[in-house]
């Protein structure tokens, strides 16, 4: 049966992989490189880059960010990714036109991730699910809830434009994504789990698969993504960046709660 | 050396970076007179039966891709679209005809379960339902499962040509063959080790 999938979330800032909290704290984990390296070991079921380098430099309420030398240009940071990915790879951040799209795909993306643009320029993403097919569209939902009302945020969360989540994914579905990814900004690295509510409702008003993220600390607040929400995939940022051997306990622990999920390891 | 027919459909690059992953030479065929001169040929594809047709025929290879595949029989794999493209016929925005290297039809995978979703997208385990060389030695890995993206499947018309299936809402065809034509509906440049195995076996055949 098609199995679950457990999506490691990268994000990209200047080039380096960075964790985020709350979309307000950035620090740097290291480089995509060894980075891949990791999940292309840990047999990964896909990977999702998220360039979050914000326009006009980067954001120094961190130290960790006054590096001397940035990374690459993302553009050849996922070709050279995408050389040695032999899984699914999804890229986004800050993509606005179809120029930027077919450079994304023509570098080793299979899907690109578009946020912001979807809701400024809808007619995009029927223009890339056109192109490319629906499953190659991933449109990016983040959620802040506001007096406990989730709202639609853009901008990398700073911008309030839709109170009708639900609303918003339809629309977005009918557009052309083929997949959605629903993000909560308030769950963002505070390890307190998925908004399940948040998922919950997104996953039953759509047909197409839906991809839980933010907010994950432990394996069981995962499975829950799928036994009480109804998500198709799983992914985390943080959680894989700093337990060892994360990614295959992650999948242990689904497999025990009852997720079906790929498992490509002994024991 | 592989020649991959470059027909303006399907992420090439991720082929190409398999193969050479895996040690495999690889060429990119913009022309007819390297299918006449190829003794490997690979038919990627993404997308929809229709527009991929379009692309091909367009692209001029038809003729050279007829005489390597029927009469030289030079072995010939077909990814995803690529598969779907061996069959007699589409069925998506109206009837197209295909390769007919394989007969068969394609049509919208059939689900009843409101459970299950359109496009088949994500990892699914594999079951090997006939021999086949493609398929050598999958039994030694940890997991068979493969990468499907896709909304319509391969019907074949005859049943032996199947060697491998999944199961999303019934079984969809997953590995097909027949002489020198295969035919895989995943993606084997992205289904990590099962994917890399496949396409081994059919760069040593």
């Amino acid at each position: 049966m098609l199995k679950v999938r457990v999506i490691p979330v990268l994000f990209l800032m200047n080039g380096l992989i960075v964790r985020s909290e709350t979309f307000s704290d950035f620090k740097v984990i290291g480089n995509p490189y060894s980075e891949l390296e990791r999940y292309s070991e840990w047999m990964a079921d896909e990977l999702v880059y998220v360039d979050i380098t914000r326009e006009g430099g980067h954001d120094l309420r961190r130290n960790d960010l006054k590096v001397s030398d940035q990374g690459d240009d993302v553009i050849a940071i996922l070709r050279q990714i995408s050389r040695h990915a032999f899984m699914p790879l999804t890229f986004g951040g800050r993509v606005a036109t179809l120029d930027q799209v077919d450079e994304i795909i023509r570098n080793g993306a299979d899907k690109v991730l578009i946020n912001s643009a979807a809701h400024r320029t809808p007619a995009l993403v029927t223009q890339v699910a056109e192109k490319y097919g629906a499953q190659a569209m991933v449109a990016g939902i983040d959620v802040r809830r506001i007096d406990g009302r989730p709202v639609v945020h853009i901008d990398q969360g700073r911008v309030p434009v839709d109170d009708d989540v639900v609303g918003y994914a339809r629309q977005l579905e009918a557009l052309g994504a083929g997949e959605i990814l629903v993000n909560s900004i308030d769950r963002d690295g505070t390890a307190a789990g998925y908004d399940l509510d948040l998922i919950g409702a997104v996953a039953a008003a759509v047909g197409v698969p839906v991809v839980a993220c933010g907010g994950v600390g432990t394996f069981g607040q995962m499975a829950k993504g799928v036994t009480e929400a109804g998500a198709s995939a799983l992914a985390a940022g943080n959680i894989f960046h700093f337990t060892e051997n994360s990614y295959k306990r992650a999948k242990k622990t689904l497999r025990e709660k009852g997720v079906p999920v790929r498992y490509p390891y002994a024991g | 050396m592989i020649t991959i027919l470059a027909y303006g459909v399907g992420n090439l690059q991720s082929v190409v970076n398999a193969l050479e992953h895996i040690g495999v030479a690889a060429e990119l065929a913009t022309s007819p007179e390297q299918v006449r001169r190829a003794d490997k040929l690979l038919l990627p594809g993404v997308g929809a039966f229709r527009v991929g047709m379009d692309h091909f025929t367009a692209a001029g290879f038809r003729e050279s891709l007829d005489e390597a595949v029927l009469v030289r029989k030079v072995p010939l794999l077909g990814i995803c679209l690529g598969m779907q493209m061996l069959a007699d016929a589409g069925t998506e925005f109206g009837v197209t005809a295909g390769l007919g290297y394989i007969p068969g039809r394609v049509e919208k995978i059939p689900l009843d379960d409101p459970a299950l979703r359109l496009p088949h997208m994500g990892w699914n385990d594999l079951q090997l339902t006939g021999a086949c060389p493609l398929l050598d030695g999958l039994e030694q890995e940890q997991d068979l499962s493969a990468y499907f993206v896709h909304s319509f499947h391969f019907v074949a018309a005859t049943a032996d040509d199947v060697k491998a299936v999944v199961d999303h809402g019934g079984m969809v065809t997953a590995v097909i063959a027949r002489d020198n034509v295969f035919g895989t509906q995943f993606h084997p440049e992205k289904s990590q080790a099962v994917g890399l195995r496949i396409l081994s076996n059919f760069a040593r055949l």
